[in-house]
């Protein structure tokens, strides 16, 4: 009945996860107080954003054990938004 | 062997070369990169409103972030007990599974609790003190669209979850089932740490 073809599902493995994405999301709040430059807040953010992201989807949901085409399936929304956000450019910055 | 001949063994009828456990898993990824596509078209949305306002208030006065960091760790700590449920009743632990999986629903409903207190506290203080309000100004309306739409996520998900758990009490659903309405749970945690950065901390 059990998915057995995943590796093991320690739950100190399930901890560590936790605990980086605990850290990633004191990081965060600490970088607003700080006041950096607008343009360094912002890729800061978008990064720690898409690691913690990318953390919860690789571990808790398991995609870093499974086939490689379900993880283009996965990313296929993000690749669609990037797309997105290209043809709405000139709406964006209009000359 | 046909395929009725399969079903009436009591088994999916094929497998799915993507995931070969079960067909609900291909199903909820699916449903889920669809739902994705929403929240991404909502994200995408708010940020083109924001770029092309004139005026537009920094989030981090108006909104509580320390509130909402700790809704997200809260979300974080849902989606741990959660994958320790799946590891229970994966290991035949009836007891440690009604456990976790009560802490994960818990934790949804805490979720709830406290976005209904963040709304009122905005809707009745903190939005009229700065003159905002959802229906003239574009802050508070993409605030309210995307929180909203998250949240009926996790209401969502708290049914699902509850549902999972009467069904696996009862001998109905295993850990197959656990394991599709994790996938589920986590995506509802996943979103919502981008709306904490692009709608909170941005």
């Amino acid at each position: 009945m059990a998915s057995a073809t995943h590796s093991t599902h320690s739950a100190t493995a399930y901890l560590r996860i936790f605990y980086i994405l605990l850290v990633l999301t004191i990081v965060e709040v600490s970088i607003v107080y700080l006041h950096l430059p607008r343009i360094l807040l912002v890729a800061s953010l978008v990064v720690l954003a898409v690691w913690k992201a990318a953390l919860v989807a690789m571990h808790f949901m398991h995609l870093k054990f499974e086939k490689k085409t379900l993880a283009l399936v996965a990313l296929s929304p993000f690749i669609l938004c990037v797309f997105l956000i290209l043809m709405l450019m000139p709406d964006i910055f209009p000359r | 062997m046909s395929d009725v001949a399969v079903m009436h063994a009591g088994a999916e009828p094929a497998e799915t070369p993507l995931t070969p456990e079960s067909w609900g898993k291909l199903g909820m990824w699916l449903f889920l990169a669809g739902d994705a596509m929403s929240f991404g078209c909502l994200i995408v949305g708010y940020g083109i409103l924001r770029r092309a306002s004139t005026t537009w208030p920094v989030p981090s006065e108006i909104l509580g972030i320390n509130l909402t960091a700790l809704m997200t760790l809260l979300l974080i700590v849902s989606s741990v007990t959660m994958v320790l449920a799946l590891a229970a009743v994966q290991d035949d632990d009836p007891a440690k599974f009604r456990k976790f999986m009560s802490l994960t629903i818990l934790g949804g409903l805490i979720f709830l609790g406290l976005q209904a207190y963040e709304w009122t506290h905005l809707i009745g203080h903190t939005l009229p003190e700065h003159n905002l309000s959802f229906s003239k100004d574009l802050f508070a309306t993409t605030f309210f669209v995307l929180t909203g739409f998250h949240g009926m996520h996790v209401t969502g998900g708290v049914i699902y979850n509850s549902c999972v758990l009467a069904a696996v009490s009862r001998g109905r659903y295993g850990a197959k089932h656990v394991e599709i309405a994790g996938l589920y749970w986590h995506f509802v945690d996943l979103v919502w740490i981008l709306i904490f950065t692009f709608v909170y901390l941005l």
